[in-house]
C-alpha cells in the first residue's frame, strides 16, 4: 500500500462513517437477497450480514470496540424502536385486549420453560457457572438480557451472541415448525416466537404476519419484564 | 418526521428516568413503550380539537419497526470476540438454543391456544368483531 492510501485507510478505518456504511451495506444486500429467496427462513438477513461484517472485520484487522464506535448509532436506535412497538399494539388494542388470559398464561409457562430448558441441556454439558448464568437470559432482547447477565455475575458479551443466535434458531425454525403443528392462529404465533426470540423473531413474525408482528412484538415486551424479575429466583433454584 | 422522532425519543427518556431513577429492574424503553401508547390514546381523545395531531407519528414508528433486523447487527457482531468461548463449548450451547428454542415455542403456541380456547377468547371471535387483520 502506498502511503497515501495507507493514512487514508487509517483515517478512514478510526472514522464512524465507514463501518456505518459497511453496516448498513450487509444488511440491504442481505437483505435483497432474503427477498430473492421469497423470505426463506433460512436465508436469514441478521445471521448473513454479521457474517459479512465479521469477515471484514477480520480481513482488514479490525478490532470490534474499534467498528462499534461507528456501527453504535444504529445500535442506539434499538431503544426508539422497541418504543415505537407500542404503535402497531395500539392499532390492534381490541385484538389484544381480547387476548389478555391466554396471553399472561403463555407469557408465564413460556418464559420459566425459556430459561429452565437452556440451563437444564447446558448442565448436561457441564458448563462453566458463568456460562450457564449468561446463557439464562438467551430469550429476552440483547441490551435488557445483558443487563441481567451483569448483575448475576456473567459475562454480557457472550449473551448477546446467544441472544442473537437465539433469535436466528427461531426465526428459522418458527413457521415450518407452527405449520407442522397445524397452529392457525397468528396471534398463537407471533406470542410463541416473541417470546422465544426476542426481536429478531418479530422481525420474522412481521415479515410473515401482521398481527403475528404485533403479538410477538408485545410477547418480547412482556418476556423482557418477567424475565427481569424471575431469574435470579429461576436460577438460585437451579444451579444454587 | 422531527416531531414523531422527537415523541419517541421523549418517551424513552421518561422510561429510563423511570427506571433508572427509581431502580426498578425494568427495561427503560420497555417503560417508553407505555408511555407512548399513553400519548396515541391521548390523541385519538383529542383529534377533534386539534386536527393533525401525531399524524406522521404512525408512518416513523412503523419505518423504525420495517428495519428491526438491522438494529441487532452492531451488538451481534460482537461473536467475533467470544470465538474462543464458542470454541471450547460451542456444540453444548447451540445444543442448549436448539433444544431450548424448539421447546419454548411449543409450549408457549400450545398454552397460548388451549387457554385461549377454554377463555373462550379464540381467533374466530376475533374475526367476528371484524378487528385485526392488516394486509
Amino acid at each position: 500500500m502506498s502511503d497515501q492510501a495507507f493514512s487514508l485507510w487509517v483515517y478512514l478505518s478510526q472514522t464512524p462513517l465507514l463501518w456505518l456504511v459497511v453496516t448498513l451495506g450487509a444488511y440491504v444486500t442481505a437483505d435483497r437477497i432474503s427477498q430473492v429467496f421469497g423470505r426463506h427462513p433460512l436465508c436469514n438477513p441478521v445471521l448473513m450480514s454479521v457474517a459479512a461484517v465479521a469477515l471484514v472485520l477480520w480481513t482488514t484487522g479490525t478490532s470490534y470496540p474499534v467498528y462499534f464506535e461507528g456501527a453504535k448509532f444504529v445500535h442506539f436506535l434499538l431503544g426508539p424502536a422497541t418504543v415505537a412497538l407500542a404503535i402497531p399494539l395500539y392499532e390492534n388494542r381490541r385484538v389484544v385486549l381480547r387476548a389478555l388470559v391466554p396471553m399472561v398464561a403463555a407469557l408465564i409457562v413460556g418464559s420459566v420453560t425459556a430459561i429452565v430448558s437452556a440451563v437444564a441441556v447446558a448442565q448436561v454439558f457441564d458448563m462453566p457457572r458463568s456460562i450457564l448464568i449468561s446463557l439464562a437470559p438467551k430469550s429476552v432482547t440483547a441490551p435488557v438480557g445483558m443487563a441481567i447477565t451483569e448483575t448475576l455475575g456473567g459475562d454480557p458479551a457472550l449473551t448477546a451472541i446467544l441472544v442473537m443466535l437465539t433469535g436466528v434458531i427461531g426465526s428459522i425454525m418458527v413457521t415450518p415448525l407452527m405449520n407442522a403443528l397445524r397452529m392457525k392462529d397468528w396471534r398463537a404465533r407471533g406470542f410463541a416466537v416473541g417470546l422465544a426470540s426476542h426481536g429478531i423473531g418479530t422481525a420474522r413474525a412481521f415479515q410473515v404476519h401482521s398481527l403475528a408482528g404485533t403479538f410477538a412484538g408485545i410477547a418480547m415486551g412482556l418476556n423482557a419484564l418477567v424475565t427481569a424479575l424471575l431469574l435470579p429466583l429461576v436460577l438460585a433454584w437451579l444451579i444454587g | 418526521m422531527i416531531i414523531s422522532l422527537t415523541i419517541i425519543l421523549f418517551c424513552q427518556l421518561v422510561g429510563e428516568v423511570i427506571a433508572r431513577g427509581l431502580g426498578w429492574p425494568v427495561p427503560g424503553p420497555v417503560l417508553g413503550m407505555l408511555a407512548l401508547l399513553t400519548i396515541l390514546g391521548l390523541r385519538d381523545r383529542l383529534k377533534e380539537k386539534v386536527p393533525g395531531l401525531g399524524r406522521t407519528l404512525d408512518s416513523t414508528g412503523k419505518g423504525l419497526l420495517a428495519h428491526l433486523s438491522l438494529l441487532f447487527i452492531p451488538a451481534s457482531v460482537g461473536v467475533v470476540q467470544r470465538l474462543d468461548v464458542l470454541a471450547a463449548h460451542g456444540a453444548g450451547l447451540v445444543a442448549a438454543l436448539v433444544v431450548s428454542t424448539f421447546v419454548t415455542l411449543v409450549v408457549t403456541v400450545v398454552t397460548f391456544v388451549a387457554v385461549s380456547r377454554l377463555s373462550g377468547s379464540s381467533m374466530a371471535a376475533a374475526d367476528e368483531a371484524g378487528v385485526g387483520e392488516k394486509p
